[in-house]
């Protein structure tokens, strides 16, 4: 049972690493309806000087908050969730790449906590002001 | 063309409704490496007081979508879809997106600002259920960067 009222500025409530490939790439392209080829080929994105296929910010994006998700279970629900995209994150089409969220807690009031998201690729964020508001269900 | 000053206050007619499938809801948690049963399994949804399941967080890109192409495509805009990139994003949720949601979305544009030749348009595209309820908020600030 996850107890928000319980929760101390500071407190890490979830983890997780997601390893992305291209496939991961294709199934968010088909799931979402975003097809700019950016994200699958590497001729295209060659050709408007990036340094290689990226994963769509809003794959990160979503990804990001499921280790919320999973911590509050049915006890609480998301109010807000908002996102900065300061930094791509390169697929390499042999390995793939290492996505890294940490989930803290940013601050504590009545209604509820805002859990802050550090997520990570290649050493650098990829996302700024990675923030989810909860609160009790 | 530069992008548009005057779109700032600009509403768009609501998208046609948007029916939000339990196999669409699988296939887009599948897709952000979700593992809660809630966006899989009805029962564990119904158990949870929801009317089926229940879409990820960020699932309401996929109806916002259909509004930020009605921006880019909108005559007077300026707005060069080929040198746009997605600066920011912002839910506002009254309650999450179920499968069985027929969901209209309509689109204002909420400010245009400059920076340094790069242009940064934000629009809030309100999302309401069948019954005109509330759903959630996505707010979408595109970066239009300057001409080579």
């Amino acid at each position: 049972m996850t107890d928000l009222t319980a929760l101390t500025v500071g407190d890490v409530v979830a983890e997780r690493t997601v390893h992305l490939t291209r496939d991961s790439l294709v199934r968010y392209a088909g799931a979402s309806g975003d097809f700019n080829p950016i994200h699958y080929r590497d001729d295209v994105a060659a050709s408007v000087g990036l340094p290689g296929v990226l994963a769509h910010g809003m794959l990160t994006m979503g990804f990001a908050v499921q280790p919320v998700v999973d911590w509050l279970g049915t006890d609480g629900v998301i109010a807000d969730y908002q996102v900065r995209f300061t930094r791509p994150v390169v697929v390499d089409p042999a390995d793939g790449a290492d996505v890294t969220v940490i989930a803290k807690v940013g601050a504590v009031d009545d209604e509820g906590a805002r859990v802050d998201l550090t997520v990570t690729f290649d050493g650098a964020t990829v996302l700024g002001k990675a923030q989810v508001r909860v609160r009790a269900a | 063309m530069p992008v548009n000053p005057d779109l700032v206050g600009r509403t768009f007619p609501p998208t046609a409704p948007y029916l939000v499938g339990r196999e669409k809801v699988r296939e887009f948690a599948r897709a952000v490496f979700a593992t809660s049963p809630l966006n899989s399994e009805p029962e564990a949804a119904r158990a949870a007081g929801y009317p089926d399941v229940v879409a990820p967080p960020t699932f309401p890109v996929v109806v916002q979508e259909a509004t930020l192409q009605q921006l880019l495509a909108e005559p007077d805009a300026g707005i060069d879809f080929t040198r746009v990139v997605h600066g920011d994003q912002r839910f506002t949720y009254t309650r999450p997106v179920v499968a069985g949601d027929e969901l209209t979305a309509t689109l204002s544009v909420t400010s245009v600002k400059t920076l340094g030749g790069n242009a940064m348009v934000t629009s809030e595209s309100e999302i309401v259920d069948a019954d005109g309820r509330h759903v959630v908020t996505a707010i979408s600030t595109l970066v239009v960067r300057a001409d080579d």
